[in-house]
């Protein structure tokens, strides 16, 4: 197999030499999974928090569905997002098929579950750590939920983070809705996808070893960006208890 | 860790700048050239995969500054596209099919654009017998006879009814052995070459997929020149009568174009390895 061997030294040379074409997939591919995060990170916070804190009729019931929504197949949303978007289907008149926009609806979808019942998770744990203390603060559900958001704000970011993995490396809901158009709507897997499809394994792979890279970097900043920020912390008035990272499902 | 450093963030802000900027930069520099114009072609694989679309577009677009946006599926699918009127623009390879689209009212009218032919290919050591006929349904024939493996697009493409049209003639029904000797892929044609690559599989491919293909493994050609191989390519308006959204004007410069002397020339001028790919076949040459 000198796949793998071609395979690096294919990534490393498209690197090197700052290919353009490479820089545009890469480029669309940050903008739309971020994009997609960002959006699904300000529903599903709020959402996932209301979720922990609230208590109504169903409730069990929301979060068995919410936990199932995190594997939601990418392309049956993406199917579902196509048939909306369609000319033929109600929200035709908008033109969104085939363009950015609408891969970035596909992933907020597929993104918004996983960051909402991650985040309910998180808070839950929280709220019953914390449930009596802010009691007696005179602190119901509703003002509690902006504090907690505030306070586990490093364990949320790992609910982002996740969403941001789910986000990059789906095929199925950006190739269905962005048609995989060269130089509007081709981003890392979709280029794989199409590599593969010629038979340019080399090729495939070495853009497979570039998406993982830009993962680590992603990940890697998010890391570095937390600790830097629990340790400008340390010795302030609210510390978060450390190590009681709750385990997540 | 953190007592032993006296400035514990000054490293680690450095990195995570470092880091964002690097991620800032890609995402700036590849700002996708938002062109204001443009069409939707809804097109197959085979044009997509062989490099053609690379090799002709540059050329329309520099002309008229119209951009060609290809949607690359199957002909099946890229039909459904159309007739949803997510497309300006249907360049398909299945005559009746397009002929019902435009009867239908969902297209202007069909031009001849291009040509090329199918190839039945297989592994070297050809089990079933068929390198060098010329009858493709027979060599079909053979295939089932000997139960040797058969990668299928199974995908309602262009290819997939020309293969079904083929085994018709030979008087097979392959849907019989689905799952033993005849494999349905359900995939595009180098997604199929690739499963036929890996399992020694005989396969039916469009010369230009076949030609431009990166990963052939054992395969080889073994059946070619049967009349009913032929392969020919339409152009087709999607019609503004019915989704008055499409643009048409661009949509008809790029047909005539394609069919002009300048498209033609083009598509005649694109070869892999010194072997043209697609034979140009528009009846209306000149213009443009």
């Amino acid at each position: 197999m000198t796949d793998f061997g071609d395979a690096f030294t294919t990534a490393l040379s498209l690197v090197v030499t700052l290919d353009p074409d490479l820089a545009e997939i890469v480029g669309l591919s940050l903008r739309v999974s971020l994009g997609a995060v960002a959006v699904a990170t300000v529903i599903g916070l709020p959402a996932g928090a209301a979720l922990a804190l609230f208590r109504f009729p169903g409730r069990h019931g929301a979060v068995i569905l919410l936990n199932a929504l995190m594997g939601l197949p990418p392309v049956v949303v993406g199917l579902i997002v196509y048939l909306l978007l369609s000319r033929a289907g109600p929200l035709g008149v908008l033109g969104l098929l085939f363009t950015p926009t609408a891969m970035v609806i596909a992933q907020v979808l597929l993104v918004a579950p996983i960051v909402a019942a991650l985040t309910r998770q998180v808070i839950e744990d929280l709220w019953a750590e914390y449930e009596e203390q802010l009691k007696s603060l005179g602190a119901g559900p509703g003002r509690a939920l902006g504090m907690l958001l505030w306070d586990g704000r490093f364990s949320l970011l790992t609910a982002v983070l996740a969403g941001f993995g789910r986000a990059s490396a789906e095929v199925g809901a950006v190739m269905i809705v962005g048609g995989n158009i060269d130089h509007v709507t081709r981003v890392m897997t979709t280029a794989i996808a199409l590599e593969v499809s010629k038979g340019d394994l080399a090729l495939a792979l070495g853009l497979g070893l570039i998406l993982i890279v830009l993962s680590v970097s992603v990940n890697g900043a998010a890391f570095l960006l937390k600790e830097a920020a629990e340790r400008s912390q340390t010795g302030g008035p609210r510390q978060v208890p450390r190590g009681e990272d709750p385990a997540l499902p | 860790m953190r007592n032993r450093r006296p400035n514990p963030r000054s490293w680690s802000t450095r990195i995570v700048t470092a880091l964002l900027g690097l991620l800032v930069a890609f995402a700036v520099h590849g700002e996708a050239a938002a062109e204001d114009r443009f069409i939707v072609v809804a097109s197959t694989t085979s044009t997509a995969n062989s490099g053609l679309f690379d090799h002709i577009l540059p050329l329309f677009e520099n002309k008229t500054g119209i951009q060609v946006r290809v949607v690359a599926v199957g002909t099946g699918q890229a039909l459904r596209v159309a007739r949803n009127g997510d497309a300006d623009v249907l360049l398909v390879h299945h005559r009746p099919s397009e002929e019902a689209f435009v009867a239908e009212g969902f297209g202007v009218a069909r031009h001849d654009v291009m040509y090329n032919d199918f190839v039945i290919v297989g592994p070297a050591a050809d089990p079933a017998a068929v390198r060098g006929l010329t009858d493709a349904a027979a060599a079909l024939a053979r295939i089932a006879g000997a139960a040797a493996p058969f990668a299928s697009r199974g995908d309602d493409s262009g290819t997939h009814k020309a293969e079904r049209a083929l085994w018709a003639a030979a008087g097979v029904d392959p849907g019989a052995a689905s799952g033993s000797w005849y494999r349905e892929t359900g995939s595009g044609m180098g997604a199929t070459l690739n499963t036929a690559a890996a399992m020694d599989a005989y396969a039916l491919t469009d010369r230009g997929t076949w030609l431009s293909f990166g990963n052939r493994g054992q395969l080889v050609v073994l059946v070619e020149g049967d009349r009913r191989l032929a392969n020919p390519y339409g152009v087709i308006l999607v019609d503004r009568a019915r989704h008055p959204h499409v643009k048409a004007e661009d949509g008809q410069a790029f047909i005539d174009w394609l069919t002009g002397r300048e498209g033609q020339a083009a598509i005649a001028s694109f070869t892999i390895g010194g072997q043209r790919l697609f034979f140009p076949s528009a009846k209306s040459v000149g213009g443009s």
